[in-house]
C-alpha cells in the first residue's frame, strides 16, 4: 500500500519520489505538475485523443487514464526520454506533419511504438496504429508520409 | 572589396519549404504552450458557470468559499474595475453576469487558491441562488415581433438584405430548398489557458496567453480592468490551434483581474468540458434558396434567406452574417438577388468566428442548389458551373466588382481533368464503410462522385480599419523580425523568415517574442495573415533594405535606385557589380517598423450594396465516396482540390493548410456537431464530439493555382479558409450520387452534418427530403 | 486515500474484505475518466489495483473441453491475435473495435464487464458466446453466467467483497463475428453491435445485441427462428427466412434515442447487421465446406 499522495515514480529510467499528489491524480497531472515534464498534453482526460500518449512498461497508453500512484513499480517513458523517436522527430518536422505542435508529442510515442512493431507499414497500416491520436491541425496527410519515410530510411540504414 | 561574383542563391527564401522555426522543440515535446506555464507559487483560477439557460441571478453568497484555507480570492461582477462587458463587435458580454444568466455556462465568479483541487471545492462553495426565466431557445421565435427581449440589445444582432438587380425576375428553371447546418466546434487540441503576472504595485499585469489577436485582448481587458492599455501587457503562450475560437475572450480578463486582486501570479486552463462552453461556435443556421435559371442553365436571379442562432451574445454575429449574405451567389454570375439575412440572439451557447466564417453556411445551399439546378436542366454539375463562372471583372451581388485573380473555370477544369481514384475494396478494413466497425463488405458499397466550388473574402470587411505592423531590425548581420501576429500553427514565422532572407539577401533571420511591444498585427484569421503581416514583412524589410542601399551608395559612390537584392548579393544593375550583402551590411545598425494597411472597405448600405470586401479567393473540392447505403456508413475516399492561391510562398505549408482545412470540412459533413437539449450540451466531450480521425482521412491531391494577385503585397492569397468551405457540399453532393447509383432515389441530403438515417431514408425513402 | 497493489489473487481478496467499499481499478478506461471528470477522488476512497496481480493476466486454453478460461486482467490488445481470433473470433472482432491502440493496451476484459456498460463491444461477444464469469471473495468463489451477472446499465451482481477473476468462454464449432455501427472509422462508441453465433455442432444460432437496450440483449426468438430455418447441411436459409430472422432481431431491441442516434436508427441497424452476419457466416461456412 501506499499512501496515494506521496510516493516513487520511474520516469526515463530514473525513481523520483512523488510529495502531495492530489487524491486520484492521473499519471499525466504528475508528470507536468510534479515534475515539470510538459511533453505529454491534456486535451481530453478521457484517451479519446492520445496526446498525453507514453509509455508505461513499454506499452503505449494515455497517462490519462493511469492512476498516478498505482505506477509506482512501473517504467514510464515519456517523450522526453523516448531517445528512439529522434529520427521521428526529425521526421514530422521535415515532413510538414507539425503545425500547433499539441498533438505532435503524443503522437510521436504512437508512432515510435508503432514503428518499432512494423517495419514496412502502408498508409492504411498506419491509419489504423495512429487511430488513437486526434490531430486538428494537419488533416493527417504529413502525418503518414513522415511515419512512411521513418520506415523508409530505417530499412535502408538496416541492410 | 567589391568583385564581380556568379549569382547567388538565397536559402530558405519564398517559394522553398524551410522547416518550421519551433517544429524541433514542438516534436521533443519542449515547447512551452499556454497550459505548459506552471511558475512558482502561481494559484490555480477557476471559474464558476450558470447552470441554467435563462435566470435572474437572486443573490451571490462567496462566504463559505472565501472560508477556505488556501482561498486567495473570490470575484464577481461586483469586483469588475472598469467596464462590466466586453465584445469584439459589440460590448454586450458580462465579465461576471450580475443580474441575469442568459446561456448554460455563462461565468458569474471565479476563485483563485493555491491549487486546483482547492480551487474547485471553494467554487462549489459559492451559493448562487437563481429565480428561472422562461428560455428563448428557438431562433426562429426570437425575431418575431413581440418576442421577448433577452437582452437590452435586443434579439436581432443583425437584420441584413441583398437587393441587386431585378428582384422580380423568374427563371425558366427553378430549384429551391432549405438546408440546415449544425454547430460546429473548432476542437482545437490546446484547451484555453493562460497566466497573468500582476506588477508589484497592482497599476498594471503580464499575461501570457493562447489567443488570436493580443491587441484586441489587451483593449478589452484593460477597459474591463480599468487600466491604460500599456498597463496591459501580453505576450503570446504557446497556441495549441484556434480556427476563430480564440478571437473572442475567453479566461482572459478573469485570470489578470484575481491576479491583480491576490497580487500573486495566478494560472487558470480550461478542461474539455469547460472549452466546450467557454469559447464560441459556429452558427447553426438555416438557409433557404431558390434559384431561377435559364433552360441552358444559366442563373438569372437568386432568392435566399439566412437565420443564424447567434446566442446569448454577439460576438463578431453580425459579421459572420454579412459574409454569409453576400457570399450567396458562390463563385457564379448571377445579375439579380434577393436575399435577406436575419442573426438572432437566443439563450443557447454565443457562436462568432470559425474558420471559413459564415460561408461555410453560405456555400452549403448554394452548393447543392446548384446540383439541383444540373439535375433539373439535365447538365452535368461542371457543366452548370462552367456556365455561370464568375471572372475577374465581375459584379457581385453587392454590385462590387471582382478585381482579385479569379480563377473559376481553372478550378472547374483542373477537377475535371483528374483521374478517378481506383477501387479500394478490399485492401484493408479500415477503408470501407463504417471502418474499424467491421460493419461493411465490398458488396455493400457505392460510389459516388462530387463536387463543389467556394468564393471567399480574405481580410475584414465593411471599414473596419485591418492593419498589421511589422517591425526588422539589422544588427551583426542578422535580422530580428518584431511583429504581434498570433502564430497558431499556421506556419506564419516560416513565412516572415522567408519573405525577409528573400527581400534582403540575408539569411540569418531571428524571430522576436511575440507581445504587444510592437503594433498590433490584427488578428490570425479571415486568411488574412500571409496577406497583412507577410505585407508588414515585406514592407519593413523593403524600408531596411532601402536604407542598405542608400549605405552602399554613400560609400561606393553608385546610384541608390540603381541597386538592387539577388540572391544573396546586391547588385549593381548599371554595371552588374555584385558585393555580398553580409559584406555590406557589416557593421550596420538599422530598425524600422511599417504598418500595412489593406485597401479601404465601406459598410453595406440598406439595400446590401457597397464595396464591402477587400478581396477574394476561389476554391473547388471533388470528393469520391464509398456509402453503404444500407447503413448509412461513408468512407470518403479521396479528396481532390483546386485551389487558387496567389503564389505558394512556402508550398508544404499551403499543403498542411490545404489537408488540415480538409479536414475540417470532413468532419462538418459527416460528424461534427455540438447538440444541445435545453441549452445544455449533451456532447461536451472527445467522446461524443466527434471530430475527424486519422482513419477517416482520405490521401488528398491538391492542385494549386498559381496566379499572383496584383493586389496582393506577395501576389499570395490566404489559403486557410478556402479548404474547409467547399471540401463539406463536395461530400454531402458525392453522398447524393452514391444515393442515385445504389436505389436510383434523387432525394438528397440538406443537412450536415449528415446523419447516417439521413442517408438510408434518402435512398429507401422517408423524410430525409 | 490509500492506494493498495497487490501482487496476488489472495492479497486481493483479503484487501477486499477489509475494505469492502474499496475501488477496484484494472486497466483505468473507465474507472479513470469518472475521476478525471470529478477532477480527483475524495481523500477517503481506497483503490485497489489490480495492476501488478499477474495471475489475472493469464489465460488457459483447453482444446478437448473447447474452453478458454481468460484472467480477468487479459487486455483487448492481447485478445486481438492468436490463439485468440482462430477460436473465439468475434471476441478478438470486437477486441479489435475497441477504442485505439492505447485503450487496447490498457483496457481488460474483467473491467469492461465490471463496468457493465450496453455498449461494451466484447461484452457484446461474450453474451453471444455464452461466457461465464468466476468471482473470488474471502469466503469463496462462484460461478455465474455473465447475462446473469449484468443486472442493469452499469450495475452487476457483484458483491462489494467479491473479484472477477477469470471468463470461461466456450469454444464453439462453426462460425462467429461482431460488427458494430460508429458514425467515424475508428474510435468510436457503438451505437449498435450485433455478435452472431452459428454452431454447427449444435445447429443453434446466438446472437447478442449492444447498445440498444439497457444491458446486452439475447434476440432469443430471432436465434430460434433461424436455427430452424437454416439449412444445416447445405448453410443456407431463404432470403424471406433471413430478414424474418433479423426483423425479429430488431423486434428484441428496445433502444433509446439520445445525442448519439436515434431508436429508429438503431433498431434498423440492428436488423441489417443481423441479415449480413448471418449471411456471411452461412456463405463462409457453405466454402469451408463440411467439416
Amino acid at each position: 500500500m501506499n499512501d496515494d499522495r506521496d510516493f516513487m515514480l520511474t520516469v526515463n529510467g530514473t525513481t523520483v519520489e512523488i510529495r502531495g499528489a492530489a487524491p486520484g491524480a492521473s499519471l499525466l497531472s504528475v508528470l507536468r505538475e510534479h515534475l515539470g515534464l510538459t511533453g505529454a498534453k491534456g486535451a481530453c482526460e478521457e484517451g479519446e485523443c492520445g496526446s498525453c500518449s507514453v509509455l508505461v512498461d513499454d506499452s503505449l497508453v494515455c497517462s490519462c487514464l493511469v492512476l498516478a500512484a498505482s505506477a509506482v513499480h512501473a517504467h514510464v517513458t515519456t517523450i522526453e526520454g523516448l531517445t528512439q523517436s529522434r529520427d521521428v522527430q526529425a521526421a514530422f518536422v521535415e515532413c510538414g506533419a507539425v503545425q500547433c505542435g499539441f498533438c505532435t508529442p503524443g503522437l510521436i510515442v504512437a508512432a515510435t511504438d508503432f514503428l518499432a512493431q512494423t517495419s514496412d507499414p502502408d498508409p492504411d497500416d498506419i491509419r489504423e496504429a495512429l487511430a488513437g491520436n486526434l490531430c486538428r491541425c494537419t488533416g493527417y496527410g504529413r502525418i503518414i508520409e513522415a511515419v512512411v519515410s521513418v520506415a523508409r530510411e530505417r530499412r535502408g540504414a538496416a541492410t | 572589396m567589391s568583385q564581380t561574383i556568379t549569382r547567388s542563391e538565397i536559402r530558405h527564401g519564398i517559394g522553398s519549404s524551410p522547416t518550421r522555426p519551433d517544429g524541433a522543440a514542438k516534436a521533443a515535446g519542449e515547447y512551452a504552450f499556454s497550459s505548459d506555464l506552471f511558475p512558482d507559487e502561481a494559484l490555480f483560477g477557476v471559474t464558476l458557470r450558470s447552470p441554467h439557460q435563462h435566470a435572474r441571478i437572486i443573490s451571490i453568497d462567496t462566504s463559505k468559499a472565501l472560508a477556505i484555507a488556501g482561498v486567495f480570492a473570490v470575484v464577481t461582477a461586483d469586483d469588475v474595475p472598469g467596464k462590466a462587458t466586453y465584445g469584439l463587435i459589440a460590448s454586450d458580454q458580462p465579465v461576471f453576469a450580475s443580474d441575469v444568466v442568459r446561456y448554460i455556462g455563462e461565468p458569474v465568479a471565479a476563485v483563485a487558491a493555491i491549487d486546483e483541487e482547492t480551487s474547485r471545492r471553494a467554487c462549489a462553495a459559492i451559493v448562487v441562488v437563481y429565480e428561472p426565466l422562461e428560455p428563448l431557445v428557438d431562433a426562429e421565435l426570437a425575431c418575431q415581433e413581440g418576442a421577448a427581449s433577452i437582452h437590452p440589445d435586443g434579439n436581432i444582432i443583425r437584420h441584413q438584405h441583398v437587393l441587386h438587380g431585378d428582384p422580380t425576375v423568374k427563371g425558366d428553371v427553378v430549384v429551391e430548398h432549405e438546408y440546415v447546418i449544425g454547430m460546429q466546434d473548432q476542437a482545437f487540441l490546446g484547451l484555453e489557458a493562460a497566466v497573468a503576472f500582476p506588477d508589484e504595485d497592482g497599476g498594471g499585469v503580464d499575461c501570457h496567453v493562447a489567443t488570436q489577436w493580443l491587441h484586441e485582448d489587451r483593449a478589452q481587458v484593460a477597459a474591463c480592468l480599468g487600466l491604460a492599455e500599456e498597463s496591459v501587457r501580453l505576450t503570446l503562450g504557446g497556441v495549441g490551434g484556434a480556427f476563430g475560437g480564440r478571437e473572442d475572450i475567453s479566461l482572459q480578463v478573469h485570470v489578470c483581474l484575481l491576479a491583480l486582486t491576490c497580487g500573486k501570479p495566478v494560472r487558470m486552463h480550461y478542461d474539455r468540458v469547460e472549452s466546450f462552453l467557454g469559447h464560441v461556435h459556429r452558427h447553426p443556421a438555416k438557409i433557404w434558396m431558390r434559384h431561377h435559371a435559364t433552360s441552358d442553365g444559366r442563373l438569372v436571379n437568386i432568392e435566399a434567406r439566412f437565420l443564424f442562432d447567434g446566442g446569448a451574445y454577439a460576438s463578431t454575429s453580425s459579421a459572420v452574417l454579412v459574409n454569409a449574405v453576400t457570399h450567396t451567389q458562390g463563385p457564379y454570375q448571377c445579375p439579380n438577388a434577393v436575399v435577406e439575412g436575419i442573426v438572432v440572439r437566443t439563450n443557447n451557447l454565443p457562436c462568432g468566428a470559425m474558420r471559413g466564417f459564415g460561408v461555410v453556411q453560405a456555400c452549403f445551399a448554394h452548393e447543392q442548389q446548384m446540383d439541383r439546378l444540373a439535375e433539373k436542366c439535365g447538365l452535368s454539375p461542371l457543366e452548370l458551373r462552367r456556365r455561370n463562372a464568375m471572372h475577374t471583372g465581375d459584379t457581385l451581388v453587392t454590385g462590387q466588382v471582382v478585381e482579385s485573380v479569379a480563377p473559376v473555370t481553372e478550378c472547374i477544369d483542373n477537377l475535371a481533368a483528374l483521374p478517378m481514384p481506383g477501387s479500394t475494396v478490399g485492401t484493408h478494413s479500415y477503408l470501407l464503410p463504417g471502418g474499424a466497425g467491421n460493419t461493411t463488405r465490398s458488396d455493400n458499397v457505392h460510389r459516388g462522385v462530387g463536387w463543389a466550388f467556394a468564393i471567399k473574402n480574405l481580410m475584414y470587411s465593411e471599414g473596419f480599419d485591418d492593419f498589421s505592423s511589422a517591425r526588422c531590425r539589422l544588427e551583426d548581420g542578422r535580422i530580428t523580425l518584431k511583429f504581434a501576429t498570433a502564430e497558431v500553427g499556421q506556419g506564419f514565422i516560416t513565412i516572415a523568415a522567408q519573405i525577409a532572407r528573400t527581400v534582403l539577401g540575408i539569411e540569418a533571420v531571428d524571430l522576436d517574442t511575440i507581445d504587444t511591444n510592437v503594433g498590433s498585427a490584427g488578428s490570425t484569421s479571415a486568411s488574412r495573415q500571409t496577406w497583412m503581416s507577410g505585407g508588414a514583412v515585406d514592407a519593413v524589410c523593403r524600408v531596411v533594405r532601402e536604407r542598405i542601399f542608400e549605405h552602399h551608395a554613400a560609400a561606393s559612390g553608385c546610384n541608390p535606385l540603381a541597386l538592387a537584392v539577388e540572391g544573396t548579393d546586391l547588385v549593381d544593375t548599371t554595371t552588374s557589380e555584385r558585393t555580398p550583402i553580409e559584406e555590406v551590411v557589416r557593421g550596420l545598425t538599422i530598425d524600422e517598423e511599417v504598418v500595412y494597411r489593406h485597401r479601404a472597405t465601406v459598410h453595406l448600405d440598406e439595400r446590401g450594396q457597397g464595396n464591402c470586401h477587400t478581396a477574394f479567393a476561389f476554391v473547388g473540392h471533388r470528393a469520391v465516396v464509398d456509402v453503404d447505403v444500407e447503413l448509412g456508413l461513408v468512407r470518403v475516399v479521396e479528396i481532390a482540390t483546386a485551389q487558387d492561391v496567389g503564389r505558394a510562398l512556402n508550398p508544404l505549408s499551403v499543403t498542411g493548410q490545404i489537408e488540415g482545412g480538409i479536414a475540417q470540412g470532413l468532419g462538418l459533413a459527416l460528424m461534427e456537431e455540438i447538440i444541445q437539449e435545453d441549452g445544455r450540451i449533451k456532447n461536451p466531450s472527445f467522446t461524443d464530439y466527434l471530430i475527424p480521425t486519422i482513419a477517416d482521412m482520405p490521401p488528398v491531391v491538391a492542385h494549386l493555382i498559381e496566379i499572383p494577385d496584383p493586389q496582393a503585397p506577395l501576389g499570395a492569397k490566404g489559403v486557410g479558409e478556402p479548404p474547409t468551405i467547399s471540401s463539406t457540399p463536395a461530400i454531402i453532393a458525392a453522398i447524393n450520387d452514391a444515393i442515385v447509383n445504389a436505389t436510383g432515389s434523387t432525394q438528397k441530403i440538406h443537412r450536415v452534418p449528415v446523419r447516417p438515417l439521413d442517408i438510408v431514408e434518402a435512398a429507401y425513402g422517408g423524410t430525409a427530403d | 486515500m490509500p492506494v493498495y497493489l497487490p501482487d496476488t489473487t489472495e492479497e486481493v481478496l483479503s484487501l477486499l474484505a477489509a475494505h469492502p467499499n474499496a475501488m477496484l481499478l484494472a486497466g483505468g478506461t473507465d474507472v479513470m475518466v469518472g475521476i478525471n471528470h470529478q477532477h480527483g477522488l475524495r481523500q477517503e476512497t481506497s483503490i485497489i489495483a489490480l495492476r501488478n496481480v499477474s495471475e489475472l493476466s493469464r489465460y488457459t486454453i483447453d482444446d478437448t473441453a473447447s474452453t478458454i478460461s481468460l484472467g480477468a486482467s487479459v487486455t483487448w490488445t492481447a485478445l486481438e491475435e492468436a490463439p485468440f481470433v482462430e477460436r473465439v473470433r468475434c471476441l478478438a472482432e470486437a477486441a479489435r473495435t475497441v477504442g485505439s491502440r492505447q485503450i487496447r493496451n490498457a483496457g481488460t476484459i474483467g473491467g469492461n464487464i465490471a463496468t457493465a456498460s450496453p455498449a461494451g463491444d466484447g461484452v457484446c461477444a461474450l453474451v453471444a458466446l455464452d461466457a461465464q464469469l468466476m468471482l473470488s471473495s474471502a469466503t469463496g468463489s462462484r460461478q455465474i453466467a455473465l447475462t446473469d451477472f449484468v443486472t442493469g446499465p452499469k450495475r452487476t451482481s457483484r458483491a462489494d467483497n467479491e473479484v472477477i477473476t477469470s471468463v470461461e468462454v466456450p469454444i464453439v464449432k462453426g462460425w462467429q463475428s461482431y460488427a458494430k455501427i460508429g458514425v467515424r472509422n475508428a474510435m468510436v462508441i457503438s451505437i449498435a453491435g450485433v455478435a452472431v453465433v452459428l454452431n454447427t455442432e449444435h445447429r443453434s444460432v446466438s446472437i447478442a445485441l449492444g447498445s440498444v437496450g439497457p444491458v446486452i440483449i439475447r434476440a432469443t426468438e430471432a436465434e430460434t427462428a433461424l436455427a430452424q430455418q437454416i439449412d444445416w447441411e447445405r448453410c443456407s436459409i431463404s432470403a424471406d427466412d433471413l430478414d424474418d430472422g433479423a426483423r425479429l432481431a430488431a423486434t428484441a431491441a428496445s433502444p433509446i434515442t439520445d445525442h448519439r442516434s436515434t431508436a429508429a436508427y438503431r433498431k434498423h441497424a440492428v436488423q441489417v447487421l443481423t441479415k449480413r452476419l448471418v449471411q456471411r457466416g452461412l456463405r463462409d461456412l457453405a466454402e469451408r465446406g463440411p467439416s
